[in-house]
């Protein structure tokens, strides 16, 4: 699925995409940064409360194409200045990290029915 | 040279200089004998001349809010009238006096191709706040004080980590056997958490331009992101090195303290020694370590407490049996 339409299915709030045509092939959530660094997989947005400019590297390195902001909190310029210069796309959600990553679950049929 | 009591002294209690002991900072050193003292001097002279009364030399220090004013005609010096000057003739009845008859004339001066190393033994030595600065023919051409040590070191300092900063050693090419060489340093900033990443980026990138599987790429990544936020969360800062050749990757974390006391320990899930502060970033998860080694084919740790810590991690980027 498109980075678009997973937002849309979402209803997140797009504060920044750099590229909606992107595939995301799931979530992951995390506000440990060294496990997201072990465990994130390529192509999965990162569900996280992390709103800073170490999190936007987090997910250059491993390959994650947007984070997602929980409990609507508020992105700083430093960070999104950040993600602009590396392509990562920023959105918020007034959702809990669980409810989040349901809704990426059920957009991307994953996990119903296993 | 000779001094008087009128030259401004500043509290007398003993307290090491900069440059007398083998502790201060390499940089710190070799900018107090690189800089001269015309470089940090104020040039921009308020002075008075002979004729001029202690009451306008009084008024003069009040407007520019000094605590000294050097008595100069035609760049010669002939004295300095200082805030004790001006309460003696105050206390005399002499205010209305010329500055050339009550101004201190037994001065200690700097002068100007001095290296600061001098100039702050000279501070130590005689505890004044400020020394004039005459050049060669002996001309009054600055004056010096702490306040103006304290900005040029700043400025200095600055300008000295920008360069390391933008002067990450960078050696390319062959190693000799045919295999791709490649050598990156990236000096790392304690608590420098607005640039922690950006070393393990940019060694991302390079693999990505050099085409590397993305497995090795990511495990690699992994390693140096890790050693990368250890030294800017752990150590009073340090270095990256990161080196490709004979087909490996081995990236060596290095910082000069304040060291590990049970390295065992450290290298166990979830042990950390972070505060709540890093902790509150993301950090200090106590998952670091074990990350690198997991991520690498050969891992080492050497640390003592008090002095530094080292972090091997080896990933093979080539088959080692072709």
């Amino acid at each position: 699925m498109t980075l678009n339409a997973l937002i849309v299915a979402c209803g997140w709030e797009p504060a920044l995409v750099p590229d909606p045509e992107v595939e995301v092939s799931g979530a992951y959530v995390s506000d440990l940064l060294s496990d997201v660094m072990a465990h994130c997989p390529d192509g999965a947005v990162l569900i996280t409360v992390q709103n800073h400019t170490n999190s936007v590297a987090v997910c250059t390195l491993v390959g994650a194409p947007a984070i997602v902001l929980v409990h609507n909190r508020e992105i700083p310029e430093e960070m999104q200045a950040a993600a602009s210069r590396e392509g990562v796309a920023l959105l918020r959600t007034t959702d809990d990290q669980f409810h989040a990553a349901l809704r990426v679950g059920k957009a991307l049929g994953i996990g119903v029915g296993e | 040279m000779s001094t008087s009591d009128s030259q401004p002294p500043v509290a007398p209690e003993k307290r090491s200089t900069l440059g007398e002991t083998d502790n201060d900072p390499i940089v710190l050193l070799e900018l107090i004998q690189r800089l001269k003292v015309r470089d940090v001097m104020t040039s921009n002279l308020v002075t008075v001349p002979r004729d001029a009364t202690m009451q306008q030399a009084q008024e003069l220090m009040r407007q520019k809010k000094i605590s000294s004013v050097p008595v100069e005609e035609k760049g010669r010096l002939f004295g300095l009238v200082s805030i004790d000057d001006i309460i003696r003739a105050l206390v005399a009845g002499t205010i209305h006096e010329s500055c050339g008859r009550h101004m201190t004339t037994k001065l200690v001066v700097l002068e100007d191709d001095m290296p600061l190393s001098f100039a702050l033994r000279y501070f130590d030595r005689y505890h004044y706040g400020r020394f004039p600065v005459i050049n060669r023919d002996r001309q009054l051409v600055g004056i010096i004080c702490h306040r103006d040590i304290n900005r040029a070191l700043l400025i200095e300092l600055t300008q000295e980590l920008h360069r390391l900063e933008g002067a990450s050693l960078q050696k390319d090419g062959d190693d000799g056997s045919g295999s791709l060489y490649l050598l990156r340093e990236f000096p790392i900033c304690k608590y420098d958490f607005e640039n922690a990443g950006k070393a393990a980026n940019q060694i991302k990138q390079v693999l990505q331009e050099k085409k590397l599987p993305p497995k090795i790429i990511r495990r690699i990544a992994v390693a140096a992101y890790e050693l990368e936020i250890n030294l800017c969360v752990h150590s009073d800062g340090g270095v990256l090195s990161w080196q490709i050749s004979n087909g490996r990757s081995e990236i060596v974390a290095r910082d000069a303290g304040p060291g590990i006391e049970d390295v065992e320990w450290a290298c166990r899930d979830g042990a950390s020694t972070a505060n709540e502060w890093i902790r509150s970033l993301g950090f200090g998860a106590g998952m670091g370590l074990v990350n690198v080694r997991r991520v690498s084919d050969e891992f080492d740790i050497t640390s003592k407490k008090g002095s530094g810590t080292t972090v091997k991690s080896i990933i093979y980027i080539e088959d080692k049996a072709s």
